[in-house]
């Protein structure tokens, strides 16, 4: 059976696409080698569009309007430009409301986009340009550690990681965030009190990297100016032992932080990669797994809901689990020995 | 293993739900059509696959092993028809429910004609919709088409005006539409269905033809005031499914290809089911299908189908927006055990980001159980006011329905039949008498769309037995007092025994008759009591079936009440569930 898989590995090869909203300008070149802070690619945004009845307002048939229109598609116009003019001894004109671009003309109307705004993508990753995809983005390629988590605030950033998850368990408080956290990514167990998020945003850090959130800050989280990443998920729960030990153990690196949402359809996961040099370009992760004894396992539900484990054997045949239902299982022991019979959708493999 | 007896008689079904694929294998014996066995394998829709045929592949690699048959060649290529030394199928039909809900814009005129009746088709399969535009609304043109370009629907569905009405403000909303698709970028912009006024059908045509890249036209769903048609409309969005789906998943293309054609949403072959059975017996008939990713509620009588999709009320994903329908102490209030809020609100997020999951623990199968309960009552009541009426019952309460199907994994792998009766009894609410039966292999959905190309197999495998009649069940009406007799059942076997129970208000009565026996069932309303056919009045249901729990007089009162003291509530519940056998 096909087993799911949560990337938490110490050293590994990352390739990561990075694209813009709409088509726009490279700014790379492919074996660049591009830092998390460095402007990849440019667009520009415009979220409004003005409807402008031109026949209606000089009073004068559709077909006759057209024929009046001075301006093309494409056209870039400033605000008070005419668009058309009638004919006769008074004649009316239709001036533009805004500064914008005429995205279609037809039927005695123009439409013009308004409200341009430039956007600028971010490499977000330190690394090597691996493939330019014309007009729309690029693919990065780095080398590091890969902590993959479940839930994430749609925000990106960069910055020096400091540990205040001295346990899987540990709870942050709202006085735990103090200015000497200031610019930093903070790694930290669970949050249960929103205060730690505004406290956050008022010295600001660049980012929290946490074990587990209450479910009902989740709307908070989500305006949070910086990345919010979870690892175990909603409620609260403990780090896993991997992810901990592997995070922990690199305090004090730059680290990027990713807070995409999970988005099973599209593939997007939150994720943190810390930067690594290395010798030899290691082995890239492996997306696909089938469940084989031998492999890492992590619980998703109770019991141990979060343990992680080793895989002993897969059953042959379905389990009646203690509260009757029957599944296909394997039996895993985890780290701390205790063996438990899991059922096989219960379990991810880490890797 | 069975040899086909009619030439081009087998048929592989496949079913792609959100979590799990099953292969589905029918062949003929002695004759008849027979389900013969089901492989599985997750679905690989979602990443990292993001290709649903290698999910395919695996659940059909999984029948091979169970029927002991080749189906696919060494290139996992599938083997259609089948070949003379034994391998291969003669048919294959697909049903689709896996992929987030289409994302859809409905345009229409007036609220209570064409915008409600185009809404009506949105529900009837999975689409989630994230813009209604009518004339009425109070949006500058503009304003609608910024909120169309932001939405980047998958699909918008146009209606209004009636045949031989105005066309004028049709073609302010055709306006919109049209602008809307050209600002989009040419791949992201939507699919068109057109239901409205024919008259503007060309007009329609030779705007949007090169503009989108799906158009498909419907007969007005809503031609006059007083009528609405809904069936061909809900038939040609069965039909531009599978085309909007294959432009966001990879391997429906091919699937829809090797289907020829016969590849359709889950919910509207399983509908199409429901009025076939409806038909056939001249009764109300019913399905429930608690997903993963969707519920789905339909219902049938004369002829007249009503398909309703809730892809916000699901055991999966949409459990993380569950309390936007209800409050937690609702979806708590089944809990036969003492659990906090909080682990029940873990639960939610924790199921809603792993829906695949199963629950392990009886704490978790209780509260599973409890949102299960909460989610099909919230969207049977949502569904309400669509369904056909067989006969009304007191307002609010739910219209007769017999026989009623169930399907989904939380009643299919429930650990008693009990259990999954239970279940759909608290959520229901029916009311008179109904047949509940128990579609534990998802066929249901299968055998609407194997009824494409072949009318004869899904009659011989409903006879077959390959469903689970979990009971006749009768739910009477009274307003006396918890405890007082309401209703007298003599229940006849078929060797000539009796039984008789006397069913009490606020009780469940259960009168054993088994799978293989039939009996004939007396019912005797005791003082102002609706047994299912009026106050007061008596009557026989000759040839019952056995079933699992067999007849099941459910006195609990319509709609149930349950106590708010917690403590009490929970022992009822027990009570309840150790009534139906744990």
């Amino acid at each position: 059976m096909l087993a799911p898989v949560t990337h938490i590995i110490p050293l590994t090869t990352i390739i990561r696409t990075r694209m813009l909203p709409t088509a726009g300008t490279i700014q790379v070149r492919s074996g660049d080698k591009v830092a998390p802070a460095d402007v990849v690619a440019e667009t520009t945004i415009a979220r409004e569009h003005i409807l402008i009845d031109v026949a209606h307002a000089l009073g004068v048939p559709p077909a006759k309007a057209d024929r009046l229109i001075k301006c093309s598609r494409g056209d870039k116009l400033a605000k008070n430009a005419v668009i058309a003019r009638s004919d006769g001894i008074i004649p009316r004109s239709v001036k533009t409301p805004r500064e914008g671009r005429v995205v279609a003309i037809g039927g005695g109307q123009l439409m013009l986009e308004v409200g341009e705004t430039p956007f600028e993508l971010r490499a977000g990753y330190p690394g090597i340009v691996a493939q330019i995809i014309e007009n729309r983005g690029i693919v990065i390629q780095t080398t590091g550690a890969l902590v993959q988590g479940i839930w994430g605030n749609g925000r990106m950033e960069y910055g020096l990681m400091i540990n205040l998850a001295e346990q899987p368990n540990h709870v942050l408080q709202p006085a735990d965030v103090d200015v000497s956290l200031r610019g930093s990514i903070i790694l930290a167990g669970h949050v249960g009190d929103e205060k730690v998020f505004r406290n956050a945003t008022d010295l600001p850090i660049r980012g929290m990297i946490l074990g587990s959130m209450a479910p009902s800050l989740v709307p908070l989280a989500m305006q949070m100016k910086y990345p919010i990443l979870v690892i175990e998920g909603l409620g609260r729960r403990n780090m896993n032992m991997a992810a901990h030990k592997l995070l922990t153990t690199n305090e004090k690196r730059e680290v990027a932080v990713n807070a995409e949402p999970f988005d099973r359809y599209a593939g997007t996961r939150p994720e943190v990669v810390i930067p690594l040099p290395v010798a030899q370009e290691p082995p890239l992760p492996r997306d696909l797994e089938a469940f084989a004894p031998g492999l890492i396992v992590r619980l998703l539900r109770n019991p141990r809901q979060g343990a992680v484990g080793t895989l002993e054997v897969v059953r042959s045949v379905p389990v009646i689990l203690p509260n009757g239902i029957k599944a296909m299982c394997a039996d895993v022991r985890l780290e701390s020995n205790e063996q438990l019979v899991v059922p096989l959708v219960n379990l991810e493999v880490l890797g | 293993m069975p040899t086909s007896l009619i030439e081009g008689s087998s048929l592989l079904a496949l079913d792609i739900g959100s979590t799990t694929t099953r292969a589905s294998y029918f062949d003929v014996v002695d004759g008849r059509y027979r389900f013969i066995a089901v492989g599985q394998s997750p679905t690989t829709a979602a990443a990292p696959v993001n290709d649903l045929g290698q999910g395919v592949r695996q659940a059909i690699t999984d029948l091979e092993v169970l029927i002991g048959r080749r189906l696919m060649d060494d290139d996992k290529h599938l083997i259609l028809p089948a070949q003379a030394e034994g391998t291969g199928v003669d048919n294959l039909v697909s049903i689709l429910s896996a992929g987030p809900a289409i994302k859809t814009v409905v345009f229409g005129l007036l609220s209570e004609v064409s915008l409600e009746s185009v809404q009506k088709l949105a529900h009837s399969t999975y689409l989630r919709l994230v813009d209604v535009i009518g004339m009425n609304d109070k949006r500058q043109t503009h304003e609608q088409v910024d909120a169309i370009l932001r939405q980047m629907p998958d699909l918008i569905l146009i209606s209004g005006g009636t045949e031989g009405g105005a066309s004028h403000t049709m073609k302010k909303i055709l306006e919109v539409v049209g602008l809307a698709c050209y600002l989009l970028p040419e791949d992201k912009r939507p699919a068109v269905l057109y239901a409205g006024n024919q008259e503007l059908a060309d007009e329609v045509k030779a705007s949007f033809e090169k503009l989108v890249p799906t158009l498909h036209f419907s007969p007005n769903i809503r031609p006059s005031l007083e009528i609405e048609n809904l069936e061909p409309a809900e038939k040609e969005l069965a039909s531009m499914y599978p085309k909007i789906r294959q432009r966001q998943m990879m391997g429906v293309e091919e699937l829809s290809a090797l289907s020829g054609g016969k590849l359709f949403p889950t919910s509207f072959a399983q509908g199409r089911m429901i009025r076939f059975l409806s038909n056939i017996s001249e009764k109300a008939t019913m399905n429930v299908d608690l997903g993963a990713s969707s519920t789905t509620v339909s219902g049938a009588m004369g002829g007249r189908l009503s398909l309703n999709v809730f892809p916000h009320f699901g055991l999966g994903e949409p459990l993380s927006g569950l309390l936007r329908h209800t409050t937690i102490e609702e979806a708590m209030q089944w809990l036969p055990i003492d659990i906090s809020a909080d682990i029940v609100r873990d639960y939610m997020y924790t199921k809603a980001m792993y829906p695949a999951t199963i629950p392990a623990t009886p704490e978790e199968l209780a509260i599973e159980q409890s949102l299960a309960r909460q989610i099909l009552y919230l969207a049977v009541r949502q569904a309400l006011g669509n369904l056909p009426k067989a006969r009304p019952p007191r307002a609010g309460l739910m219209p007769n329905f017999d026989p009623i199907f169930a399907s989904g994994s939380v009643f299919a792998a429930a650990p008693t039949l009990g259990q999954s009766l239970l279940m759909l009894l608290d959520a229901i609410q029916p009311t008179g008498f109904s047949t509940f039966i128990l579609d534990q292999g998802n066929l249901l959905g299968i055998l609407g769309a194997a009824a494409e190309c072949n009318t004869l197999l899904p009659i011989h495998v409903i006879e077959s037995g390959a469903f689970i009649n979990l009971g006749a069940v009768i739910s009477p009406l009274s307003n006396a007092g918890a405890g007082t007799p309401i209703l007298r059942a003599r229940l006849t076997y078929d060797n000539g025994e009796e039984t008789m129970v006397e069913a009490k208000q606020g009780s469940i009565e259960i009168i054993p008759l088994v799978v293989g026996r039939t009996g004939n069932l007396r019912l005797e309303p005791v003082g102002r009591t609706d047994a299912g056919i009026g106050y007061g009045r008596a009557y026989r249901v000759d040839g019952v079936q056995g079933s699992a729990l067999g007849v099941v007089i459910d006195a609990r009162g319509r709609p149930l009440r349950l106590p708010s003291d917690a403590a009490r509530r929970r022992e009822l519940l027990k009570k309840w569930l150790w009534t139906v056998g744990g």
